[in-house]
């Protein structure tokens, strides 16, 4: 990783480490996140230098709570930065959405990383409507290097309108690598002090509607902002008659596939500058309109237009020539090329005549919740379960040979459609969910289905890190960072002062001892809950914990019944062309799960 | 002049500090330089891909299916998943050592004779050049420098814009210093082996 904390030169960066060093230049004393792909790269980087930047840094338990955690420093009047995937900030919205009536006094910008593709991700939401949906002002980066210029343009925009920024990117920014250059950084204050002042920060009705006009004056400033913003420029060949409108990645693809048209690139886009809009749109015969997702800035135009009495033919969405679904690529300029000169793409090769076997992400080897899936099928037996599973790792539990996630919305969802399951069907719901997504939302459902008697088994995969993200801390963890070190919060103590029926904790390694225990926690008749407690094994290997020996298969007993490869399934077992087993030594993390399912003993630690 | 690199993998294959090396030496040759990297999910022993642009006004993270110059291929299978990356100019470097998909370890899925990956290119494309990175690996050291193997081969591709020393020089900069030596030598052997013929 490049040195972030040097004030000269310049760097290949990633768009989250760009980021990274726009808030350390802008001079931002406050972050808060809940890690999320295509943003927990700046959280991981936080992590290792927020004490050295200057920053108080804290993974919080939700996206709601860094909201709140980062809203509260923003109006102590220090510079502060939340920042989250797309579907956090759903879960973010509720705080979000009365900030803005009462504004900030430092500087505040949230970052929203959305994932055009769902790369990593349930959905393919487009958060920019949550611009005009809260009257924020929202800025959307194009480029790694923009990005971090267009930081410290949030921040102002931020505190000349006292309220805060979105800061909308997608993965091609966060996840997109350029050269950018450093510079010096702004001094701000390291601490605040919250000034009270009720009829702005008590948002009583009375209140409320004093500061929703408020709130209507700063979004009439912001769209003068917008107006005059070097944010929204023209570019390309000025005089075309062709005009492309553009925002995000797209302005690439434009910038670099697509000749002869005036670009009106916007960067500032919500509110959008209407005179320069209309501005753009004179002596254009047609106007083009290129951005991933929804039709935003098309439907935009379209409004605008109207208002004014103009009319210019529009190409984008809305007459179908543009996709909304997925992220956009150069070939994709393709689809314009009866309405503005594009570049030839050369025609690529066939595919090969060879049958390529798949290589979808898995589990890794000696994984626990392989343990924990191998475990509650046997459990389950010819029971009727619906598994309702959650965000994480164990999402990967929907495919062969567990095929153990059935429904999945988002995180925390698991539990409480468990609760729904019991109540509408005759079905037993189990809800597989990670410590860190218990301490994120699993908590509440949890309550939920013991006050209205929701027969369900929850199974909570504890592998103490959030390890879908890049092994972040979490409560269960434990803090120890940025000068604070905190004490790991005790899972059963929760589960058990919710007065659930029926709570063990078991190994996932030992397969059979954990479905023994899994089948009494189906069998309550009411609810119950099974902690499956073991390390994340890329977790273990980065703390450098001591290794377990790996495992070997004995020749002599092995049967090839191929039980191990069926039901723990892990990618360290290989079948040899023989039939026999074999362990692969270079990626056996010892967890000796093969070995607790093999009905001969065969498999035994190697011998030191 | 521009110039556009797809590098395919599995995740572990050292594909991304392949990626900076190049990133890093096109940056340092005074290119623009625009690169888009696989984070999350994806990486969990899945494919992996990484594009790299360079040179006069590049801007796009992405390339057009079909718009690599060359195709960077860390693994047999991979290479041949992704050949729709090419087109009939395209230059392709593949390694030889296959990295077995789980489902194949597990003996429910089959893996393709190496053989029969190598003839199926060869049939859409005259250049494709073959290498046994993780054998010369072994020959420097360790297995793991394979990618800097790859690295020193990419330096003898026919017209590549970056020079072999800049290359060599960008990869020391970017290794550990207790595995330089390694990885020199690694290069050197890729260097070697793709200059000869």
């Amino acid at each position: 990783m490049a040195d972030l904390l040097t004030d000269s030169g310049k760097a290949l960066l990633l768009g989250n480490e760009a980021i990274t060093r726009g808030l350390i230049e802008s001079g931002v004393r406050f972050a808060s996140t809940y890690p999320g792909t295509p943003s927990s790269e700046v959280g991981n980087i936080l992590e290792k230098i927020s004490d050295k930047a200057g920053i108080y840094f804290e993974f919080s338990i939700n996206e709601k709570v860094a909201m709140e955690v980062s809203a509260a420093a923003a109006v102590s009047g220090i510079r502060s930065f939340v920042f989250m995937k797309h579907v956090g900030l759903n879960a973010a919205a509720d705080p979000m959405m009365t900030l803005p009536y009462s504004g900030v006094r430092g500087g505040m910008v949230i970052m929203t990383a959305d994932d055009p593709s769902a790369h990593s991700s349930q959905n393919e939401q487009d958060n920019r409507y949550y611009a005009p949906l809260s009257l924020m002002p929202m800025v959307e980066p194009s480029t790694p290097a923009e990005a971090k210029e267009m930081v410290q343009a949030a921040y102002e925009i931020s505190e000349a309108l006292s309220m805060p920024v979105l800061f909308r990117t997608t993965t091609r920014v966060n996840h997109a690598r350029g050269i950018v250059s450093f510079h010096g950084c702004k001094d701000t204050p390291q601490k605040g002090h919250f000034d009270k002042d009720d009829a702005r920060f008590v948002c009583v009705p009375a209140n409320a509607r004093k500061n929703r006009l408020v709130l209507l004056e700063k979004n009439a400033k912001a769209k003068e902002m917008s107006e005059n913003s070097p944010l929204n420029y023209v570019t390309g060949k000025k005089d075309s008659d062709i005009g492309i409108i553009t925002s995000g990645v797209g302005f690439t693809y434009v910038s670099e596939f697509i000749e002869d048209a005036a670009v009106l690139k916007l960067g500032f886009t919500y509110p959008l500058p209407e005179k320069k809009i209309l501005e753009f749109l004179k002596g254009k015969k047609r106007i083009i309109v290129v951005e991933e997702l929804e039709p935003f800035l098309e439907d935009n135009l379209y409004s605008i237009m109207g208002k004014n009495n103009v009319y210019v033919p529009v190409i984008g969405k809305r007459d179908g020539t543009l996709p909304r679904q997925w992220e956009f690529a150069p070939e994709t300029m393709s689809k314009l090329k009866d309405y503005v000169k594009v570049k030839d793409f050369p025609a690529p090769l066939p595919p090969v005549d060879v049958q390529l076997p798949a290589r979808p992400p898995t589990l890794c080897a000696g994984c626990p919740h392989r343990g924990s899936f191998a475990a509650m099928k046997k459990a389950a037996g010819n029971r009727n379960v619906v598994y309702a599973s959650d965000i994480g790792c164990y999402t990967l539990g929907s495919m062969p040979p567990f095929r153990m996630a059935d429904f999945v919305l988002c995180m925390g969802g698991g539990a409480g459609v468990a609760g729904g399951f019991d109540a509408s069907t005759d079905q037993k719901p189990v809800a597989f969910l990670g410590d860190s997504t218990f301490f994120h939302s699993g908590i509440p459902p949890l309550i939920s289905a013991k006050f209205n008697n929701h027969k369900i088994t929850m199974v909570i995969l504890d592998n103490r890190i959030t390890a879908m993200t890049g092994q972040q801390p979490n409560p269960g963890t434990g803090r120890d960072f940025g000068g604070i070190k905190t004490e790991s919060v005790d899972i059963e103590g929760i589960v058990k002062g919710i007065g659930v029926d029926f709570c063990a904790v078991v190994n996932p390694f030992n397969v059979t001892e954990t479905a023994k225990t899994m089948k009494q926690a189906l069998d309550v008749d009411g609810v119950s809950v099974i902690i499956s407690r073991a390390p994340c094994q890329i977790d273990a290997k980065k703390r450098k914990l001591p290794a377990k020996p790996p495992m070997q298969v004995d020749r002599n007993k092995c049967i090839k019944c191929y039980t191990c490869v069926k039901t723990v399934a892990c990618p360290a077992l290989i079948k040899k062309a023989d039939g026999f087993i074999e362990t692969d030594l270079s990626q056996c993390a010892g967890c000796g799960m093969c070995a607790s399912v093999c009905p001969k003993d065969a498999i035994k630690e190697v011998s030191q | 002049m521009k110039y556009s690199i797809q590098i395919v993998g599995v995740g572990g294959q050292g594909v991304l500090l392949a990626s900076m090396v190049l990133g890093n030496a096109a940056m340092e040759a005074g290119y623009d330089v625009a690169m888009s990297e696989v984070h999350g999910m994806a990486q969990r022993g899945g494919s992996v891909l990484c594009t790299l642009r360079f040179g006069d006004n590049v801007i796009s993270p992405l390339e057009s299916v079909g718009g690599a110059d060359l195709l960077m291929g860390f693994e047999p299978a991979e290479t041949c998943r992704n050949v729709g990356l090419c087109n009939k100019d395209s230059q392709i470097i593949m390694n030889l050592d296959p990295v077995l998909p789980s489902m194949v370890a597990a003996g429910f899925e089959t893996y393709p004779e190496v053989d029969g990956l190598v003839a199926s290119i060869k049939k859409l494309t005259p250049n494709l050049r073959t290498i046994d990175a993780t054998e010369l690996a072994k020959q420097a050291g360790k297995a793991v420098a394979a990618n800097a193997v790859m690295i020193g081969a990419v330096a003898a591709v026919k017209g590549f814009p970056l020079s072999k020393d800049l290359l060599r020089k960008t990869l020391a900069d970017n290794v550990p210093p207790k595995f330089l030596d390694l990885n020199l030598k690694a290069f050197d052997l890729g260097y070697e082996t793709m200059s000869k013929d």
